[in-house]
Formats: structure tokens, C-alpha cells, sequence
């Protein structure tokens, strides 16, 4: 799960931030092995910087552009090398340009072997057949370029999704749906009913209220990391409670990358991501679950791209791409 | 293009001023890497719209370059030197068009694994510029002035966190006519030291045009906030319109574009177009755009004084109602518009203090209405706390002797 989009230290785990983030800290470190420095190398945009953390390449496709990764995804080497059926491999993400982060175009991997993609935008914008009057408040998207927003579109087939796979009449879905406050929360639902209905083996969850720091409002982006605590101790929850999870999961929250340092001239602070300065690299990263030694703090420097490597070596699967290293505390 | 086979007719399209300036120090821009010069060229083309205090840093650093032997040039710049940039960038029109050239320069580096060696390069060269572009003495010792949460009820989690450490914290603030007494103050400063651009007033509601200040509001800037919507929407229903193409648009965008025609203050009205063509935010928070404009009239025009108020701002909403639709007073958000006032106030401080003669500045805080204030100033204890009885026109004083 990323705990995105772009969360910096002194909002969420430095002392001034931790007021933030009570679930994490105080449910979730307690039962994890914490890792305080994780960097992203790479290019801070979020569909990039995620595309990154799911291929363990840094990636440099355009950020703004809805294509495929270069390098094969972590959901292609599971799938393959596991011979895993699509079934088995989802990704929930916001909408914009990530409906192509489940599979790359890479020879001998790409299509047909990555996971599937849950757009939860697209698919109420499809059940509510474009009128949203009542839910325009799950369909916030693009806080990067406000003046830019594309139309959010569904499609026939994510219809379908809604009612072959998360067994949800479109009724259902559009009466739960008005009882939520956030484009967040609404993939939470959709990820509860998937693990319920499909219970995948690889779920990827992509949050992204944070982001709406882009706009300047800096109670906005701290309603927004609040918000996304509270749905990591979701998350964890149903892990424990769902038979299919229960005592055979392994839980990964990382910040796709920070946001710029309040000191550094060349950017406003919380607002964006564009200096590429420590704050906006540096973020950390939790794993609880099975197979993870439990209340351990490691402060040894890693990447963000060692997440892939590590998957595999913990699922069995080979990477062979990846170009991060497997953590070794966590093997 | 190389710079060094630029001629002076390559910039026949340059406004007069900055034709001339160019012109003058062709030879030094000639030596100069490639990587650096078109982040040059995007101040000078805009130099006949400048503020005094940027002309005046472009002219010491424009000498500065001219003034260097070869062998310093390649001493000063061979951190750019190093950065490789794509033959694509190289035959970019980056004369004409260096802000677009400079948006695509980045996003090289970012994907080449270069940005951090460009970083290295700018700190370096602009650690070895601040002393040469440093501008004259001031003639007052600056002050910083932010009011927030307008129309707020009381607070109950702790104000000015992040100031604190910086100054002295007041909870005896008398409040009555706070507002009348800082204008005052504001306006006598302007008074005694009538120099252009030098006083700012910055608005999140609408503001009165007050004789020698500078006076930037919200309010009054809503028509240029519709006519670049309009803009914008035509824009985006054209093929091929995408988020990039979109800013490259923006970023040509003239202030008659978007219905500002003020002849007399060209300066002025390029300025408040870029607030919202650059800015992010500034479109539909009253608070961010004060806040945003507060750091770049900090940066440019390095004003002595600046009073930025804080209005409410609208609740959130989709963002295309949010850009589009007017609001009342039950769509607005009271306590979110204090928490991003705070936070605002606090990088109004830290703008501030890139300036020169920090060390000599004075900054108030105040919560508008209410009894808690902040001020840092060489004259106050940092971390301390004072429970006296203090009335704005008394905190001023204090801040500033």
C-alpha cells in the first residue's frame, strides 16, 4: 500500500508530525519492522514514482502519459514465474494514467501476464452513467495541474467488474458510495469487497488524497494524512479478520516519495514535489505480517526500488530485472 | 544552437531593455555551457517587465560574467559543463523560448539522473553570485506582517508552532481596531520611505489601492481569474492539448490576454498574471494565493514591508467547481483557512529571512480578532513568552526598535 501521494517526515513520523498518524504509530510500528530511510532515486511523479516501485527500476516514462511501465512488473514476475492466473494479482490506484501500471510491454513478460486494475474513479463514474451530482467528492483527481482535468470515463467492462467480481449490484455500490468522503476511501471499499470476493494473493492499493497539498492548503494535506492512517489500520484489520488473509499476509506501507523541505529555496515547502532535495527523497517503510520480526527499527539507508526484490524473494518469484537488492532483514 | 555561435540579431525578438542588456554582454554569455544559459536568458527576456530589485541583481550578475577570464569561467561553470543534454534540447529555439526550454531541460535531468549534479552546480554558482547581486543597504529594517484566520472562532490547538522558536509568543493581544492600527503603520513606513515597489499590502478578500503601496488582492483579481479560465477551456477542447502543452500556454499568456491593461504598471499586472499561471492553488484558495503571492513579491520585488491578510477560503470541493462557481459564506471554511494561514505565516518568515539583512528583520503573526500573536525581531527573546497586555500598534513598536 502506498501511503501516498508524497507524504514529507515532519507531517508524519518527526515529532512534530506524529500527531498525524496515531494509527500508525501506536497499532501498526508496534507490530512491524520499520524501516527510517528509504530513498527514491528516481523521478518524483507519482504514476512514475509508483510505476518505479513496482518494476524495482527507476523508471522514466512521462509521468502525465497513460503508458506502460518499460520494465516488467513485480505483478508479471509473480504471475510467471508462480504461473499465477490474473485472478490472482489486482492493483486498486486512483485514475489518472495508472490504468496501465498492472503490466509493461517488455518482451517475455508484459501483456497477459500482469494484474488487473481496478480504476475505483472509473468504475463509479460507469455506475453512476456519468451523472455524479452525489459523488463528485470521490472523483477528485489531479491535484498536479488543476486546470487540466481530464473527463473520468467508464467503460462497460468495469461495470461488469462491479457485478461478476466484487458481487456488487450497481445500486449497492452507488448507496455505499454516498456514505464516503474521499476518492481514498472509496478504494478502500473496493479492495475490502476484492479481497473478500477474489482474495488475491498480490494486492497493490496506490492511495492518493495526500496530493492534494498541490493545491497550497496545508490543513487539506494533514486531513489527508489523517484520513490515510486511518485506512492503513483498515486495511490491516480486514487482513486479520478475512479467513483468506488471516495469519498468511505480509503488509508493505511506503510513501511513494516526500515532498520538498520548507528551507529549500527552490520550492514552497509541503506544496510539491520538485526540488528532489532529501525531504522530497526521503520517506520510510513498514512491513507487518507473516514473516516479519515485529517492534524492529532498522535506520540502515535503503531504496525504494530494494520493495520488488524483496517481494520476490520473499514469495519465490525472481526479479531478474530489478535493479534493487533484496532487504535483507526481512529474509 | 550553441551559445557560442549566438549573434546579436538572435535577439531581435526581445523586448528593448532586454535587447540591449543581452547585447551588451554577448562575449560573456558566448563562454558560458549551454546548460546554464537559457536559465539566464528566461530573467533577462523578462527584464523590461521586472521588478527594480531583479533588474538590479541582473545587472551585477550580467557584469560579474562579463568580468571573468576564461579560466574562471571554466572553473565557475564546470558543474554545468558536465551535465549532457539531448541533441532535441540542444536544437530547441532556447533564445526565444528559454522557460519552455528550461521546463524540458528538467525534465532531462530528472530522467537522465542528472538533477543532482545540476543542483550542485546552481548552489555553487549561486553561493558565488549572492555576495556580487547583494543589494544596497536598506534604508529601514524590513518587517513582515501576517494576519490570519479571519472570521475564525476561537482555536484551541497551539498557534505559531513553528515560529515560536524564532520569536517571542504574545496571548494578551488586544485586539480592537488591529487591523486600522497595522495600515497605519504600514502606510507611515510607505510614507517615510517612498521607494517603488518597497510596501506591499496582500489581500485574500479585496483591498482598497492605498497610496504608496503596493496592492495585490483575491477579490479584485476575479475577472483575470475568469478571463484565464475562459483562455483555458478553449485551450484544452484543441488536439494534442495535454498538461505540458497546456503550461507552455499558460507561460506565454500576456496580462491583455487575460484583461489586465494597466499601461501605467506593466510590472504589476505581468506579476499577477503569473500568480496564476504559475502558481498552484492560487486559482481557487484564497489562502495559497496569498500565500503564494507573499513568496514571490519576497523573492522579486524583496519589498520592506509586507502585510499579508488571510480570508477565508472556500470549502473543498471537485475541482472544477471549485474553479468555476461563486460561493457563500456557508462554503467557506474558517478553521482549515487558519491552520493554512499558520503555515503560511510561517513561510512568509522563512522568505523573509532569505532576504538581506535578515538578521536585522523584524515578523508579527497575529490571529485576527483574538489574543495570540508572535513576533521575532532582533530586539525579542527567541522561545519566550509573554503574557503582558499589548495592543498591534504596541507589538509593531516593539518589533521594530
Amino acid at each position: 500500500m502506498t501511503f501516498g501521494g508524497g507524504a514529507r517526515d515532519q507531517e508524519t513520523f518527526a515529532p512534530e508530525g506524529q500527531e498525524n498518524i496515531p494509527h500508525l504509530l501506536r497499532e501498526l510500528i508496534p507490530q512491524a519492522s520499520f524501516f527510517t530511510q528509504v530513498t527514491n532515486q528516481g523521478i518524483l511523479g507519482h504514476y512514475v514514482a509508483t510505476a518505479s516501485l513496482a518494476t524495482g527500476v527507476y523508471e522514466t516514462l512521462n509521468n502525465f502519459s497513460a503508458i506502460p511501465p518499460e520494465h516488467p512488473t513485480v505483478f508479471e514476475y509473480f504471475r510467471k514465474d508462480l504461473r499465477r492466473p490474473a485472478s490472482d494479482a489486482w492493483v486498486v490506484a486512483p485514475s489518472n494514467g495508472f490504468n496501465r501500471i498492472g503490466e509493461s510491454e517488455y518482451r517475455s513478460y508484459g501483456p497477459g501476464l500482469g494484474a488487473r486494475v481496478v480504476l475505483p474513479k472509473h468504475l463509479l463514474s460507469a455506475a453512476t452513467s456519468g451523472s455524479v451530482t452525489d459523488y463528485q467528492h470521490l472523483l477528485r483527481d489531479n491535484y498536479e495541474t488543476p486546470f487540466y482535468t481530464p473527463r473520468i470515463g467508464g467503460e462497460e467492462f468495469e461495470l461488469q467488474q462491479l457485478e461478476t467480481i466484487l458481487k456488487l449490484s450497481v445500486d449497492d455500490f452507488k448507496s455505499h458510495a454516498k456514505t464516503l468522503s474521499s476518492p481514498d476511501e472509496l478504494s478502500m471499499y473496493i479492495v475490502k469487497r476484492l479481497m473478500q470476493q477474489e482474495a488475491p494473493s498480490l494486492l497493490w492499493i496506490t492511495m492518493h488524497d495526500i496530493d492534494i497539498a498541490h493545491s497550497g492548503a496545508f490543513s487539506l494535506y494533514v486531513d489527508a494524512i489523517q484520513r490515510t492512517d486511518r485506512l492503513c489500520s483498515e486495511l490491516w484489520k480486514v487482513v486479520q479478520s478475512e479467513p483468506e488473509y488471516a495469519g498468511n499476509t505480509t503488509l508493505f506501507i511506503l510513501p511513494d516519495f516526500g515532498r520538498d523541505a520548507d528551507q529549500d529555496s527552490g520550492g514552497n515547502g509541503f506544496q510539491h514535489h520538485r526540488t528532489g532535495d532529501a525531504a522530497s527523497r526521503t520517506t520510510w517503510m513498514m512491513a507487518l505480517g507473516v514473516g516479519v520480526r515485529e517492534g524492529v527499527v532498522y535506520d540502515r539507508p535503503m531504496q525504494s526500488i530494494d520493495l520488488v526484490p524483496s517481494l520476490g524473494a520473499m514469495m519465490g518469484f525472481s526479479p531478474t530485472l530489478s535493479q534493487g537488492r533484496p532487504i535483507q532483514e526481512l529474509l | 544552437m550553441l551559445p557560442a555561435n549566438l549573434k546579436a540579431e538572435d535577439f531581435a525578438a526581445y523586448p528593448p531593455e532586454a535587447r540591449k542588456l543581452v547585447t551588451a554582454h554577448l562575449a560573456a554569455i558566448q563562454a558560458l555551457p549551454i546548460s546554464f544559459v537559457p536559465s539566464l536568458l528566461k530573467e533577462i527576456i523578462d527584464y523590461d517587465y521586472k521588478f527594480p530589485a531583479e533588474r538590479s541583481s541582473i545587472n551585477a550578475e550580467l557584469a560579474q560574467l562579463s568580468a571573468l577570464s576564461s579560466t574562471q569561467i571554466q572553473d565557475w561553470f564546470q558543474g554545468f559543463s558536465r551535465i549532457s543534454l539531448s541533441s532535441k534540447l540542444q536544437e530547441f529555439d532556447w533564445v526565444n523560448q528559454p522557460a519552455q526550454f528550461v521546463e524540458q531541460e528538467s525534465a532531462h535531468l530528472w530522467s537522465t539522473h542528472q538533477l543532482d549534479g545540476f543542483r550542485t552546480a546552481a548552489t555553487e554558482y549561486g553561493n558565488r553570485m549572492q555576495p556580487i547581486t547583494k543589494p544596497e543597504p536598506l534604508s529601514v529594517r524590513r518587517l513582515g506582517i501576517a494576519v490570519i484566520g479571519q472570521g475564525a472562532p476561537s482555536y484551541e490547538a497551539p498557534l505559531f508552532r513553528r515560529l515560536r522558536e524564532h520569536g517571542t509568543y504574545f496571548d494578551k493581544v488586544k485586539p480592537d481596531n488591529g487591523m486600522e492600527q497595522l495600515f497605519a503603520t504600514v502606510a507611515a513606513r510607505a510614507q517615510a520611505h517612498p521607494i517603488p515597489y518597497a510596501h506591499w499590502y496582500v489581500d485574500g478578500g479585496g483591498a482598497d489601492r492605498s497610496a504608496g503601496l503596493t496592492c495585490v488582492s483575491y477579490q479584485s483579481l476575479e475577472p483575470v481569474r475568469k478571463a484565464l479560465l475562459k483562455n483555458i477551456d478553449a485551450q484544452i477542447s484543441k488536439p494534442g492539448m495535454g498538461p505540458e502543452e497546456l503550461r507552455t500556454h499558460l507561460a506565454r499568456l500576456s496580462p491583455a490576454d487575460v484583461g489586465l491593461n494597466n499601461l501605467n504598471d506593466v510590472a504589476l499586472d505581468r506579476f499577477q498574471v503569473r500568480l496564476f499561471t504559475e502558481g498552484s492553488g492560487t486559482q481557487i484558495f484564497s489562502t495559497t494565493f496569498v500565500q503564494w503571492t507573499t513568496r514571490e513579491a519576497l523573492r522579486r520585488a524583496q519589498p520592506l514591508t509586507l502585510l499579508a491578510r488571510f480570508a477565508p477560503r472556500q470549502r473543498q470541493r471537485p475541482m472544477n467547481e471549485m474553479l468555476s462557481s461563486s460561493h457563500g459564506e456557508s462554503d467557506l471554511d474558517f478553521t482549515g483557512s487558519l491552520i493554512d494561514g499558520d503555515m503560511a505565516a510561517y513561510y512568509h518568515w522563512v522568505n523573509q529571512q532569505r532576504l538581506a539583512e535578515a538578521e536585522k528583520s523584524s515578523f508579527i503573526a497575529w490571529f485576527e480578532g483574538h489574543n495570540q500573536a508572535i513576533a521575532s525581531a532582533p530586539s525579542l527573546p527567541r522561545g519566550a513568552k509573554s503574557s503582558s497586555a499589548i495592543d498591534l500598534a504596541g507589538l509593531v513598536k516593539l518589533a521594530t526598535t
